[in-house]
């Protein structure tokens, strides 16, 4: 999720709107309860600069796969929620299934091929 | 979408703010709630979000449309840079204005009168029929297009398959007399044929058009065009079935044609059908040529193969009638270039010479741009050094020009609202001047005008600015030149480039004016000073009789001439210079029979009371003139003009001699005397004429009075248009003016060409010369520390100005010398339209190079003297 790694850009990019995805099957959610589930579900390892998560959830919104409002959040501070826009749930199946291929096939390059075929863990 | 958000990015940007806030309150909230000090807690919370701003830009530019974002950037740029120096915008704006306004209305002229196609049903396949010598002689006269005769027409129809139809109309006027005593009125009206309003596709906005039975000499239906069923009907539906009377005989009123159509020209107040008032006689004639046909071209025949057809039919009919002017073959026009054939030559000349105003407009926006890049060079340099692109370099200062030209578009198009309103009333020949009027197509023109101008007056500077060498500009100091000398070179080309084509304009303009002076003074052969000229037409009904009209014109006449303040009165059928009338074949009984294709003689026929040589001061050259006694059955006489003895006479005497002309009546005419020559049209080559009596019973077309006075002529209108009501008051009077203003309408059209035409003359100079000084103060600037280092070397001030002087006069007298070498060739194409002015009239040439470089020298003279004038000291210490 580091923005040094200009070169990853795209990949990083499409991962990261997965992960948001993924993360709002559960429900809605504001920014700082995604940041925190994606931080935690990935054992810490995805932390850090937290603030370029925002940017990908005003692309998705965008492209009309979340909608948001404002509300309050569990500390009673305003807070804007993101939900999965409706109709839309297809579009994780999706990206998981090309994220699944893409890691595949460098796994595959890699030599990995368990790794590959048991995701990241 | 996309643009949505681009709109919308400063809201995008604060939700985002406040989003950011939130994650900082939470994260800050969940740290102190693990034990952590609250300021600890804060820093923490920002850590673990990162850099808020680049967040913040990172959604900036993802919303961010680039293209739009970086003209933006430009454009405000280039407003700002603009407002900087508002004279110079001002100047630039102005000028493009101008230019774009001339250029938009002239364009409109040329558009709605030579381009734009009538408004009929499919005008591409209408063409007019003329009767065609093929002589080189006849063209000259302007026999190649001629009018044709009614049987000529007839027979066309009749025998040729080639066209869908022809149609014919004809010019002819009446008096309108008014039915509840309203004035009475003399109209212009056409006669048209029964299938001409159907061939054009015309419907009658009310009523109808004429029927076949209609179209007969005995006919007496009558179409009103909507202007006059507006003026003098009031617009009353109910006219149509009523009768109106027209020269005292009753016509029923059947239609009134829609308002648009004003073919063949607005002044046209009604329409009878063709044959209507035409005598069989006269239906069936070869030689009188008096009808304009216009032709619907089948479509699948092409217009070369019925041409032929018709050529053939006409070829026949030059061989049965040999010894009759009836040609020998067919030309076509194209229906507008018919219409708009006086003013074709003239429209294109000023569009040029706008074109070419414009050209001069856009070198001198480019100058002062190139002069602006300079001073801007190193803020050019700078921001290149800094890796801004050439591409964006250029397009900021593209963005400047299309700015300057928007401006001036936006200001051009609104001086052309008004310069063509004033120019469509203003001009008298222009045809369709109604339709003239500024539409989608002309704003798209002017558009595309804006964008032309832009491109033109900003790429050159853009491409100098932004080259290579601007960055010479951080390396140079403040004493290096060498970076400029180039620029230098550019503006002067551009200068160059603007003085000669000012140059050609301002000899085409000096042409045109120098024709028009000597159209003026050319010899009309007899008096026009304090000359009262007034038309008015005797009503066949009322003075069908010779006895009748003689005795109202011979009352008329000696009533006229017992009023005070009159000299002398002419009566006669045309005056001298108003017009061609009409003409007459005939022979010569005392000369030996025409050979076989030999030319008929042919001369202009005019009728003349026994006082209209006298009153007119036409001199005579022998015999005598007409008596009173030149009357009825004894007026067998006729007096012709010193061209007609001289070509038909060589190196005799006429007088004595007997002509035969060959109009209706075949008579016998004896000459009786010999008078000087004058004009059918000033400013057209004299021709042969032959002077009947009026008091045989009238003219064959109208009547016109010449009324010399002692003073002021129009003084006496009123009292004589009184004296002309006591004898008939249902005869209406027309065309009241003095004899010059008579001649001067007919050269209306010269006038006005070569006053437009020295106008923008006039401006380009005035741009040039601006264009002139304030490239020569630049280079002045720009040259200071060196000129201050000569002066302190020991130069003289004069050699300091000579030196400044011929820098500038450089310029100035190479474009001079393309521009004298242009004109040279370019003048030869309005050779047709200069009177008596060859198009190397050496006092224009001589003239114009004077004023050009007079006014040069003018423009360079005052950055030479500043020149000479400066402080060497402060010149040195100058940056």
């Amino acid at each position: 999720m580091s923005k040094k790694h200009h070169s990853d850009g795209e990949m990083l990019k499409d991962t990261l709107d997965m992960m948001i995805l993924r993360t709002l099957v559960t429900g809605d959610a504001h920014g700082h309860t995604i940041a925190k589930v994606i931080e935690r579900t990935s054992e810490d390892v995805l932390e850090g600069e937290q603030g370029s998560l925002y940017p990908a959830l005003h692309r998705l919104e965008d492209r009309g796969w979340v909608s948001s409002y404002w509300g309050a959040s569990e500390n009673n501070r305003k807070a804007k929620y993101r939900l999965s826009a409706a109709g839309r749930r297809r579009q994780l199946a999706r990206e998981t299934s090309r994220w699944r291929q893409m890691i595949r096939a460098i796994g595959l390059v890699m030599g990995e091929e368990a790794t590959a075929e048991g995701g990241t863990r | 979408m996309s643009w949505l958000r681009f709109f919308l990015r400063s809201q995008a940007d604060a939700e985002l703010q406040e989003e950011i806030d939130a994650y900082l309150a939470e994260e800050t909230a969940e740290n102190i709630a693990r034990g952590v000090k609250p300021e600890e807690a804060r820093r923490r919370a920002r850590i673990m979000l990162g850099n808020s701003r680049s967040v913040r830009e990172t959604l900036w530019r993802q919303n961010t449309v680039f293209l739009v974002d970086a003209l933006g950037r430009d454009l405000k740029y280039a407003i700002r840079t603009l407002a900087r120096s508002p004279g110079f915008s001002l100047i630039a704006v102005t000028v493009m204005a101008l230019c774009i306004g001339a250029t938009t209305s002239l364009f409109t002229v040329v558009r709605s009168v030579l381009l734009r196609p009538l408004p009929f049903h499919d005008p591409s396949h209408l063409v007019m029929l003329f009767e065609h010598r093929r002589d080189p002689r006849s063209n000259q006269e302007g026999f190649n297009y001629n009018p044709v005769s009614p049987a000529d027409y007839f027979d066309w129809r009749a025998q040729t398959h080639g066209f869908e139809d022809m149609a014919a109309w004809r010019w002819s006027q009446f008096n309108l007399t008014g039915e509840r005593g309203e004035l009475p009125e003399l109209v212009i009206a056409c006669g048209g044929s029964r299938n001409l309003f159907p061939l054009l596709g015309v419907q009658a906005a009310i009523g109808r058009t004429f029927t076949e039975s209609e179209d007969r000499p005995d006919g007496n239906a009558v179409m009103l065009t909507w202007n006059l069923f507006e003026r003098r009907f009031g617009g009353d539906p109910s006219i149509v079935g009523r009768q109106i009377h027209l020269d005292a005989k009753p016509f029923t009123v059947v239609g009134v044609l829609p308002k648009w159509f004003t073919y063949p020209d607005a002044t046209l107040q009604l329409w009878v059908p063709y044959a209507a008032g035409l005598p069989p006689v006269l239906l069936g004639s070869h030689d009188r040529h008096f009808s304009h046909v216009v032709a619907r071209l089948r479509p699948d025949v092409s217009l070369a193969s019925a041409m032929s057809q018709v050529g053939a039919v006409q070829y026949r009919l030059h061989l049965q009638y040999l010894n009759a002017p009836v040609a020998e073959d067919v030309a076509s026009k194209n229906i507008n270039d018919d219409l708009a054939r006086d003013v074709k030559k003239p429209l294109l000349i000023l569009m040029c010479a706008v074109a070419c105003m414009l050209l001069i407009g856009c070198l001198n926006v480019a100058n002062l741009l190139v002069a602006r890049g300079a001073a801007r060079q190193k803020e050019v340099a700078v921001r290149g050094a800094l890796g801004a692109q050439r591409l964006t370099l250029m397009r900021a200062q593209l963005t400047e020009s299309l700015l300057i030209c928007l401006a001036g578009g936006g200001g051009g198009v609104l001086l052309s609202l008004a310069a063509t309103r004033w120019l469509s009333s203003a001009w008298k020949d222009l045809p369709n001047a109604e339709g003239i009027r500024v539409d989608g197509a002309v704003l798209g023109f002017a558009c595309a005008l804006v964008f032309m101008a832009a491109l033109l007056a900003g790429l050159l500077p853009a491409i100098s600015s932004t080259g290579k060498a601007a960055f010479a500009a951080l390396q140079a100091s403040a004493r290096t030149t060498s970076g400029n000398l180039s620029r230098a070179a550019l503006r002067k080309t551009l200068l160059t480039v603007e003085i000669a084509v000012t140059v050609v304009l301002l000899i085409g303009a000096g042409l045109l004016l120098r024709s028009f002076v000597r159209l003026r003074g050319a010899d009309v052969g007899c008096v026009t000073n304090n000359v009262l000229t007034l038309d008015l037409n005797l009503p066949a009904q009322k003075y069908g009789s010779p006895q009748k009209a003689n005795a109202f014109n011979e009352s008329l006449l000696e009533k006229l001439r017992a009023m005070p303040g009159i000299r002398a009165v002419a009566l006669g059928s045309n005056l001298p210079g108003e017009g061609f009338g009409s003409d007459d074949d005939f022979t010569i009984k005392e000369h030996p029979p025409l050979k076989p294709g030999e030319e008929i003689p042919d001369a202009l026929a005019r009728w003349a009371d026994p006082g209209y040589f006298g009153a007119l001061q036409i001199p005579l050259l022998s015999g005598r003139f007409f008596t009173s006694d030149d009357r009825l059955d004894r007026a067998r006489k006729v007096v012709v003009s010193s061209l007609f003895a001289r070509q038909y006479f060589p190196g005799e005497n006429p007088v004595g001699r007997t002509i035969l002309v060959l109009d209706q009546n075949n008579a016998n005419y004896e000459i009786i005397g010999v008078v000087g020559d004058t004009p059918w049209q000033v400013g057209q080559p004299i021709r042969p004429i032959m002077y009947f009596p009026i008091l045989g019973g009238g003219s064959e077309s109208g009547q016109s009075l010449a009324i010399r006075t002692d003073s002021d002529p129009l003084a006496i209108s009123v009292p004589v248009q009184k004296q002309i009501a006591t004898l008939d008051p249902e005869l209406p009077v027309s065309n009241v003016l003095t004899m010059q203003q008579a001649i001067g309408d007919s050269l209306g059209n010269a006038r006005f060409s070569a006053a437009l035409v020295l106008g923008f003359a006039v401006l380009s100079l005035l741009l040039a010369s601006v264009g002139l000084y304030g490239v020569l103060s630049y280079l002045m600037s720009q040259r200071t520390t060196e000129l201050g280092v000569r002066m302190a070397l020991g130069a003289q001030r004069d050699q300091l100005l000579r030196l400044i002087l011929f820098d500038g006069m450089r310029p100035a007298i190479i474009g001079l010398a393309i521009g004298l070498a242009a004109s040279a060739g370019i003048t030869q194409l309005i050779r047709s339209m200069l009177y008596d002015t060859r198009p190397l009239d050496p006092a224009v040439y001589i003239a114009v190079i004077f004023t050009v470089l007079m006014v040069a020298t003018l423009a360079c003279m005052i950055p030479a003297w500043r020149a000479s004038r400066l402080d060497p000291m402060h010149a040195l210490r100058a940056e």
